[in-house]
């Protein structure tokens, strides 16, 4: 695998004296698909904002393929598509006409048959010659990406794809994420919803308050899943652990219950051994029930972390 | 040089300028014709000559130059401050292009409709007067340069903008008076003498009397001082765009 997006030491801080990235380090590889976890604020569009050449960044440098983005940045833009969180779009114009034009800046000669392809790969093929104010939102969604595409960057950043459209064109979403994953893009999405980052992500990167809490592989993540917790409700509460019971992963719960820690993943779980020594232990069970953490709660912690 | 992207700018600029050809090209012939109805027509019946020339055909070049100057302002204003109003503003700061670049197209492209306009006029004032051109490349170089210097100036305007309505102020409250006032509708030499001095400090009025120049040969300031008011007032433009563009000004945050 090879870096095709290195960002290190990134800060931007604003005349405002608002601090929106402190010091970001980020390495996409190539091919990849990275989704970028945050609440609002948190520093994702700057981030994504700052690559791109829309903001610029207070310290910090920024490679795209090797390729300087200030130095070089005719070399750096080429490879680089933003599909933008807002719907951005000249309403008056035709799909063609647009993408086209897009395909201009970037420097390309006009290709029809390329930007037709792109069309049909995006299912706006029949609406090539429709203008953009009458479109539906999820194909003027899909406008901007074909407009992100028509130059063929080999990275695709797709902020918040998915912020306020409907639930079947999500699932199109993420499709279309897929399919460009085939072509070889390399896509570097933001979220909040970690469904869709469950969803589309090769790796996930939790970003909060303009710093990148971690960056781990979608399948690391979904091993942490696999841990669960087993509550067991007793009769009469207990204030500690019995001696029996010292060598189970147990703790004691905040209302006198127990809390028994096991990987599902594992071999054995334990839990018949556990059930059979609380027996011999003398405690009467009343309830059962086990939760599992979601990545939800892993995100919501992390962030918690480093609000605190 | 992106040659691609400067044609793609210019291409779509002028496609806008195509679509909405009733507001850009009936509508300043309109309002020519109703100045040469009432200016020409109804008054210059009533003042024979100006320096020989007659007033028809006199206001000939200070009514193109009216036309001339608020279109190339306003197009070029609006053209770089839609995309910055509908948010599209994105895809020319993230494509791998220079801002000379970006200015080459929305500028030539605003300059182009208002030389376009200009030759309009010309062509319906042929309509109304008779009129002879004394310097005719004289008089295209004047309109060209006109065009790309008040297109500079709208670029300029079209980025501090923050709303529509700042977008309109200069021209309606700077650029119209200044032309009016400029020796459009008559010669300085017709003002007392107070007022021909203090008018010498409007810029306005070498362009206009330069272009008087070219086509009639008589002037009211000399064919140098108008040349040099041009090359200042370009120069001036040109050096704000540069650091406008070195400083990321309301354009990159």
């Amino acid at each position: 695998m090879t870096t095709i997006l290195n960002v290190s030491g990134v800060t931007k801080t604003y005349d405002g004296g608002h601090e929106a990235l402190k010091g970001v380090d980020l390495e996409i590889e190539e091919g990849e698909i990275l989704a970028l976890l945050g609440p609002n604020g948190a520093g994702k569009t700057t981030l994504i904002s700052i690559i791109c050449g829309i903001a610029t960044a207070t310290s910090g440098t920024i490679t795209v393929d090797g390729f300087d983005h200030v130095k070089d940045y005719r070399a750096a833009r080429n490879l680089i598509g933003l599909v933008p969180q807002e719907i951005n779009l000249e309403p008056f114009e035709t799909v063609m006409n647009t993408v086209r034009f897009s395909r201009g800046l970037f420097g390309r000669p006009r290709d029809d048959a390329r930007i037709e392809e792109i069309l049909k790969l995006l299912s706006l093929h029949d609406k090539k010659d429709n203008r953009i104010m009458t479109l539906s939102g999820g194909m003027k969604r899909r406008v901007l990406i074909a407009k992100a595409l028509c130059h063929d960057p080999t990275i695709l950043f797709l902020d918040e794809p998915t912020a306020g459209v409907d639930v079947e064109l999500r699932k199109d979403m993420w499709d279309i994420v897929a399919k460009l994953k085939r072509t070889g893009v390399t896509v570097i999405l933001t979220t909040h919803y970690i469904e869709e980052a469950e969803a589309m992500a090769d790796r996930i990167g939790v970003i909060s308050k303009g710093e990148i809490l971690l960056v781990e592989d979608k399948a690391a993540l979904i091993k942490r899943l696999g841990q669960k917790e087993l509550l067991i409700e007793l009769d009469s509460p207990i204030e500690a652990l019995p001696e029996a019971l010292a060598s189970h992963p147990l703790t004691v719960s905040d209302d006198g219950g127990l809390i028994y820690s096991y990987d599902t993943q594992a071999g054995s779980t334990g839990i018949t051994a556990l059930l059979a020594d609380l027996r011999k232990a003398g405690l009467h069970m009343s309830d059962l029930s086990t939760r599992q953490s979601s990545l939800e709660d892993i995100f919501v912690d992390l962030v918690k972390e480093n609000a605190a | 040089m992106n040659w691609n992207a400067i044609a793609a700018i210019y291409r779509f600029e002028m496609a806008r300028t195509f679509r909405t050809l009733m507001q850009s090209i009936v509508s300043p012939v309109l309002s020519t014709s109703l100045y040469f109805v009432v200016f020409g027509a109804a008054i210059g019946s009533r003042i024979d000559q100006v320096e020989g020339v007659s007033y028809g055909a006199f206001i000939v070049p200070g009514l193109i130059m009216l036309t001339v100057l608020t279109q190339s302002t306003t197009n070029a204003s609006f053209g770089i401050y839609f995309p910055k109003f509908i948010g599209t503003v994105y895809e020319l700061l993230s494509a791998p292009i220079s801002f000379f670049e970006i200015v080459i197209g929305y500028v030539g492209a605003a300059a182009t409709k208002a030389f376009m306009i200009g030759l309009i006029i010309l062509a319906t004032a042929h309509f109304f007067v008779d009129l002879t051109i004394v310097h005719p490349v004289w008089m295209m170089a004047f309109l060209v340069l006109t065009c790309i210097s008040f297109a500079l100036l709208g670029f300029i305007i079209g980025i501090w903008a923050q709303n529509f309505e700042q977008l309109q102020l200069v021209p309606l409250l700077v650029i119209t008076p200044l032309v009016f006032l400029g020796g459009s509708f008559y010669s300085i030499s017709m003002l007392p003498p107070v007022w021909q001095t203090i008018t010498l400090f409007n810029p306005v009025v070498y362009l206009i009397s330069g272009f008087r120049w070219a086509f009639f040969g008589m002037a009211d300031v000399s064919l140098g001082w108008s040349v040099l008011a041009i090359a200042v007032f370009m120069t001036t433009c040109l050096a704000t765009i540069g650091w406008i563009f070195r400083t990321g000004y309301r354009l990159r945050s």
